[in-house]
């Protein structure tokens, strides 16, 4: 960007023109590190949404936190995560639901109780990981092809259907529905699994069929009403 | 000692090998297992993560068919499975509006759970029904030099710690002594072993494999027992990836219950032992040509 | 309409209390329908009843008006019934012919409606008025305090509250469990914050309990039974044998130097298990009464057959002339009297065991805070070199904080002084051993005088501070610097990212509890715990040494963890208060006692039930006797009795019932 030359020319003109170079270098200098300003306001909160999580069952006790950190210093995802899961704790009982929601931690998560167990208040970390994982699904906030709760939604549609899962055939609808690229990576481990006789894509299915959805069914009745 | 037995959609699929151990061990020591009929998935971690209602309903069918075929207790050998049919039953005790919403999901099929029927796991049912002593008659062929780690994973002993202690469980170290092989101790025995996450996001899953496996070999072990389907395909199936990645050398992963069908020298065949990709070598001397009793 | 004997002459006055009733409550209206009620003598309303000039105006009324009843409705008797029972005495009437009816708290405070208030402050009065006819002229008791006072503990709070009360010129009789006083603090190194020398500002107090002559030190001794009440407590204490006669033994100590165990074999108990001792032997070197003691569980003489005749008693052999040693010993009860008991038995420190993710016992290198104040002790196992158990000088330390504190599974609370001594420990360990220090913890807690400047000066040390709670302590090594070390991971939550910290030495702060059997002490001494399991105090805020048992006062960490500075305070305290009951000399009780009728038929329901013991039964007449010093008039006897055969002063069944009917209107 070069400073523009002025069709006039004020006596200052030739002062600007002087100190250009300099303005120009300060200015190709802040765009190689990118600069972010992070405020929070009270508006960035979504008030309401630590109580409605705290209100679910298994939920409640996420009021005693003291962020002490074990839960972080337990959990063995912690550190792939952009923020540690006693963050998530801080910014869901403080309302910020966007944070929360659109964290990597809840996907990152993989339900191994031990933050549940250490915790000194007895918060239910990982329940309440899961109510964290169930409001991003059904609000549709998660990157379009993200493996897990694409996952998580194939696994719950092939219950609904069959009642019962193929492995086999979740993995391909997996891949199908993220990354093609992932299935062909893997085409070793499908050799494995074939000579080795666990490669099955027959369907596995109760023979009460309609039961699983009928269930369901009588549970989003009863929600509703 | 009869059971109900909830097999869980792994053990039919990735896991048979389990199963395929399972079965005639527990018949050698004369527990009767009855497959619970019509079972369906017990939702394990996927279902909940959509919805918890939903989840614990899918969980109570399962319950309820079982409070049906009038046994008393259920077995659940894989780990997932175990977790999530205590955790619903914890959740229907404790929390009276969820009992009612499962209530009335299975009663529009025509079923009903009041509550009863404890699901076990067959390492608490081995070590408290049936006994050390029972197994240790039952063994033909000590595992003598061989080296294990046992491997319990997550699910089994947290959060119900039931039959086990949370931070340094032992059930399955005293099993397998009692083949006659040896512990070696694995600090990192409840270490998670990443789950589904080795499929979905692998630069995580992949790593945590790793150390499971870097770490149970400098311990010196000879190989892994695991408890959970979904564990021994992490650290057996994944193997290739792990090894481009990380240059681990391969420490083969069984299910407790091949050794312990090695140990009653049962045909190998029944083991399932040829559907690991790691394939698991060794093998106890063979058994003498009488059967002497082995001294407990 | 309810008739009253024309001999009674009740005055009743109603007061305004400012605006506290008045704005609620209309006094006049009444003070002019009580002034119509039968017995009412004179009725008057006043601002503020309590005041000197309100007081007066009971005490000229009596004796102008000839007044031989007195109701004051106003507020909360808890504030001022004995402000007008006093008055009325003063005015010569018995001070029991007066009662008093709430009319703040209970009516004026409690309601929005004017009509409703006042009608209500009506009924009150009326009730009162027809119970008060029902008075019996009754004397307060005085019951008199024994001077003698038992101390039980001989930690610090122990040993300031026998200091205070024998300097008073008291006789005091301290009882210790162990073989030695000095409690815990005995076995620290240096206290914070000033980083004095324990031992050395404890052993001058430990020696002069030791020659006091107003004290009798009594140690390996416990109290087994305590009978009687405020003033007169007969205590029976059992002296243990320690098969050493301590009025012989000079405390030379030849004897365990020529015991036939060459080194010392056995557990240390003084320095936590990381000592050996041998089977006679001395707590520590200040312990007092510098006596020995044998241990019969090692000790070769007391074992049955061959083993006995081992030993050649080469211990007898360097006593000598003194012959203090004697085998032969037995325990002892001894009975005293005293009229005041200070409880201060201290506390135990958490059980690491309960929490074994932290790997105490599994790893040689994890030590709890009290071992550690042992290594660091120039008297301790290692003569204050810090050499752990596996051989090595550490270079890297980790000292949790909050071990079995604030913590829903193990204990809730916090237990206040671990903060200050992790810090304490850290700057000793860093002298002894320059070590690269790291202290994590929840919350750093320095509330005392100069504590938060000892925090400044650990900073300025350069030991580090990390804000994380530990998990769990691994040998799991990931890189190559983790092998062969502990390995810390923790959320430095206030850098904000996971760290792993490999370290030598790992230290608990364990926190502080309840003594293992601090319920039976409890009971054994009457008195109530709060849920946690420490002692109760009377009033958190206003009498934090008294119980509810008059005449017993707890101080130290029995009541609840503290530090040093506090637990003197509340020595003193405690001894303040029992010289009070004694200078005084005697104590004035409430009249509200239970008592037994003749009709009573022997079927000892009530004597279990009493809460203070105060019920005993004669077996001459078959009845059952309250003791009225300890009688609280709590009424469970009165309402359990079946044959209705116990009745309570204040509390009769006529004052109750007319009350009741007066409130209902019932004629």
């Amino acid at each position: 960007m070069t400073t523009p030359t002025p069709t006039t020319q004020p006596p200052e003109a030739s002062i600007s023109a002087r100190h250009a170079p300099r303005i120009q270098a300060a200015v190709e200098t802040a765009q190689v590190i990118k600069i972010q300003r992070t405020i929070k306001f009270e508006s960035d909160r979504v008030r309401g949404f630590g109580r409605d999580v705290m209100s679910v069952p298994g939920c409640e006790q996420l009021e005693s936190c003291i962020q002490c950190g074990t839960c972080s210093g337990v959990c063995p995802l912690s550190i792939y995560m952009d923020y540690t899961p006693r963050q998530v704790m801080a910014l869901t009982r403080s309302d910020f639901k966007n944070e929360v929601l659109r964290s990597h931690t809840i996907w990152l998560c993989a339900s191994c109780y031990a933050c549940t167990v250490e915790c000194p208040k007895q918060i239910r970390v990982t329940d309440i990981m899961y109510e964290l994982k169930q409001r991003a699904i059904a609000e549709g906030i998660y990157p379009k092809r993200f493996p897990i709760p694409v996952l998580a939604r194939e696994f719950t549609e092939m219950v609904m259907k069959h009642g019962r899962i193929t492995e086999m055939l979740l993995v391909m609808r997996l891949f199908l529905k993220t990354s093609w690229l992932a299935a062909f990576g893997n085409w070793r481990m499908g050799i494995d699994l074939l000579k080795t006789g666990r490669l099955s894509l027959v369907t596995e299915r109760i023979r009460q069929k309609g039961e699983i959805s009928r269930m369901m069914d009588a549970v989003d009745r009863r929600k509703g009403s | 000692m009869k059971y109900a037995y909830f097999p869980g959609c792994s053990l039919k699929g990735l896991g048979r090998a389990y199963e395929e151990s399972l079965l005639p061990v527990m018949r050698h020591l004369g527990v009767d297992l009855q497959e619970l009929d019509d079972w369906n998935c017990c939702g394990a971690t996927a279902y909940m993560a959509v919805d918890e209602a939903k989840a614990c309903v899918l969980a109570a069918r399962n319950l309820a068919l079982a409070e049906k075929t009038g046994l008393d207790q259920v077995m659940a050998p894989c780990a997932a499975c175990y977790l999530v049919l205590n955790k619903t039953k914890h959740y229907l005790h404790d929390y009276p509006a969820m009992r009612t919403t499962v209530d009335q999901a299975l009663a529009s099929v025509d079923l009903h759970y009041s509550g009863g029927t404890p699901v076990r796991h067959p390492l608490d049912i081995l070590i408290n029904d049936v006994g050390l002593e029972a197994i240790r008659r039952k063994v033909r062929r000590p595992m003598k030099g061989l080296k294990v780690a046992t491997y319990y994973g997550c699910q089994l002993v947290r959060p119900y710690a039931t039959f086990d202690d949370p931070y340094n469980p032992t059930t399955m170290d005293r099993l397998i002594e009692a083949l006659g092989a040896t512990i070696v101790r694995y600090p990192l025995k409840t270490k998670c072993c990443g789950g589904s996450l080795t499929g979905t996001v692998p630069e995580v899953g992949m790593r945590m494999v790793h150390e499971l496996i870097c770490e149970a070999r400098k311990r010196g072990a000879d190989c892994i027992a695991t408890v959970c389907p979904l564990c021994q395909f992490n650290l057996d199936g994944y193997h290739s990836a792990v090894k481009a990645q990380f240059g681990d050398e391969m420490v083969p992963t069984v299910y407790f219950t091949q050794l312990m069908g090695l140990a009653f020298d049962l045909p190998e065949k029944q083991l399932g032992l040829k559907r690991a990709a790691v394939p698991f070598t060794w093998r106890p001397a063979p058994a003498p040509a009488a059967p002497v009793p082995v001294p407990a | 309409m309810v008739s009253i004997a024309p001999e009674i002459r009740i005055g009743f006055y109603v007061c305004h209390c400012g605006h506290n009733i008045a704005s609620m409550v209309d006094c006049p209206e009444v003070a002019k329908y009580v002034a119509t009620l039968p017995g009412v003598a004179l009725s008057r309303d006043y601002k503020y009843m309590c005041s000197d000039p309100g007081q007066e105006l009971i005490q000229k009324d009596i004796r102008e008006f000839g007044l031989n009843r007195v109701v004051v409705a106003s507020c909360s008797p808890l504030l001022h019934e004995h402000t007008f029972r006093s008055a009325v005495a003063a005015g010569g009437l018995n001070p029991f012919f007066f009662h008093m009816v709430n009319i703040r708290e209970h009516d004026a405070w409690v309601h929005t409606d004017r009509g409703e208030a006042t009608t209500k402050a009506k009924a009150l009065a009326r009730a009162a008025i027809r119970r008060v006819v029902h008075h019996k002229a009754l004397e307060v008791k005085r019951v008199p305090i024994h001077p003698d006072v038992l101390v039980v503990g001989g930690g610090i709070a122990g040993i300031h509250a026998a200091l205070t009360l024998a300097n008073a010129g008291k006789k005091v009789t301290l009882v210790e469990r162990e073989p030695s006083i000095g409690g815990h603090m005995a076995k620290f190194d240096k206290t914070f914050p000033t980083l004095d020398c324990a031992a050395c500002i404890l052993t001058p107090k430990m020696s002069e309990v030791g020659t006091h002559p107003n004290i009798t030190l009594w140690s390996y001794s416990d109290v087994v039974k305590l009978e009687g009440y405020v003033g007169s407590y007969t205590v029976t204490v059992r002296r243990r044998p320690r098969f050493v006669n301590e009025d012989l033994c000079t405390g030379c100590q030849e004897c365990i130097g020529n015991c036939i165990y060459k080194e010392p074999k056995f557990t240390d108990e003084f320095n936590e298990g990381l000592g050996k001792r041998k089977p006679i032997y001395i707590p520590f070197p200040q312990a007092t009464p510098q006596v020995v003691l044998i241990d019969p569980q090692v000790c070769l003489n007391f074992r049955k057959g061959v083993l006995a005749d081992k030993c050649k008693k080469t211990c007898v052999e360097a006593c000598g002339d003194r012959k203090a040693i004697d085998f032969t010993q037995k325990e002892e009860f001894k009975e005293i009297k005293v009229g005041t008991i200070i409880v201060a038995t201290g506390f135990q420190t958490f059980d690491v065991k309960r929490i074994p993710q932290y790997g105490y016992g599994l790893f040689p290198n994890v030590y709890t805070a009290l071992e550690v104040e042992r290594l660091v002790n120039a008297s301790g196992p290692t003569a204050g070199e810090v050499i752990l158990r596996d051989g090595r000088r550490p270079k890297a330390i980790g000292i949790i904080h909050c071990v079995g504190s604030r913590d829903k599974k193990t204990n809730r609370w916090c237990s206040r002084v671990c903060c200050m001594y992790s810090m304490k420990l850290a700057h000793l360990l860093k002298e002894h051993t320059d070590a690269e220090i790291y202290n994590f913890y929840i919350d750093i807690r320095a509330p005392g005088k100069g504590y938060e400047e000892f925090y400044d000066k650990l900073n300025e040390e350069g030991v580090h501070f990390i804000r994380g709670r530990v998990g769990e302590i691994t040998d799991w090594a990931v890189i190559p610097d983790e092998e062969n070390k502990l390995v810390i991971r923790v959320e430095d939550t206030l850098a904000g990212f996971v760290r792993r910290i490999p370290v030598d030495m790992v230290v608990l702060s364990t926190g502080l509890e309840p003594q293992a059997d601090a319920q039976g002490v409890r009971r054994l001494f009457n008195m109530s715990c709060g849920p946690e399991g420490f002692f109760l105090e009377r009033h958190p805020k206003l009498a934090p040494v008294n119980t509810f048992t008059d005449g017993i006062f707890i101080a130290g960490c029995c009541q609840a963890p503290k530090d040093i500075p506090d637990t003197v305070a509340q020595a003193g305290a405690a001894a303040a208060e029992a010289l009070a009951l004694i200078d005084r000399g005697h104590i004035e009780q409430e009249p509200n006692t239970a008592r037994v009728l003749a009709d009573c038929s022997g079927c000892k329901s009530c004597l279990a039930l009493c809460p203070y013991t105060a019920i005993g039964f004669d077996e001459a007449t078959h009845k059952a006797v309250i003791n009225e010093a300890l009688c609280k008039g709590c009424g469970t006897c009165v309402g359990s009795c079946p044959s209705g055969s116990i009745v309570q002063n204040l509390f009769d069944d006529d004052e109750v019932f007319s009350e009741i009917q007066g409130v209902l209107a019932y004629d």
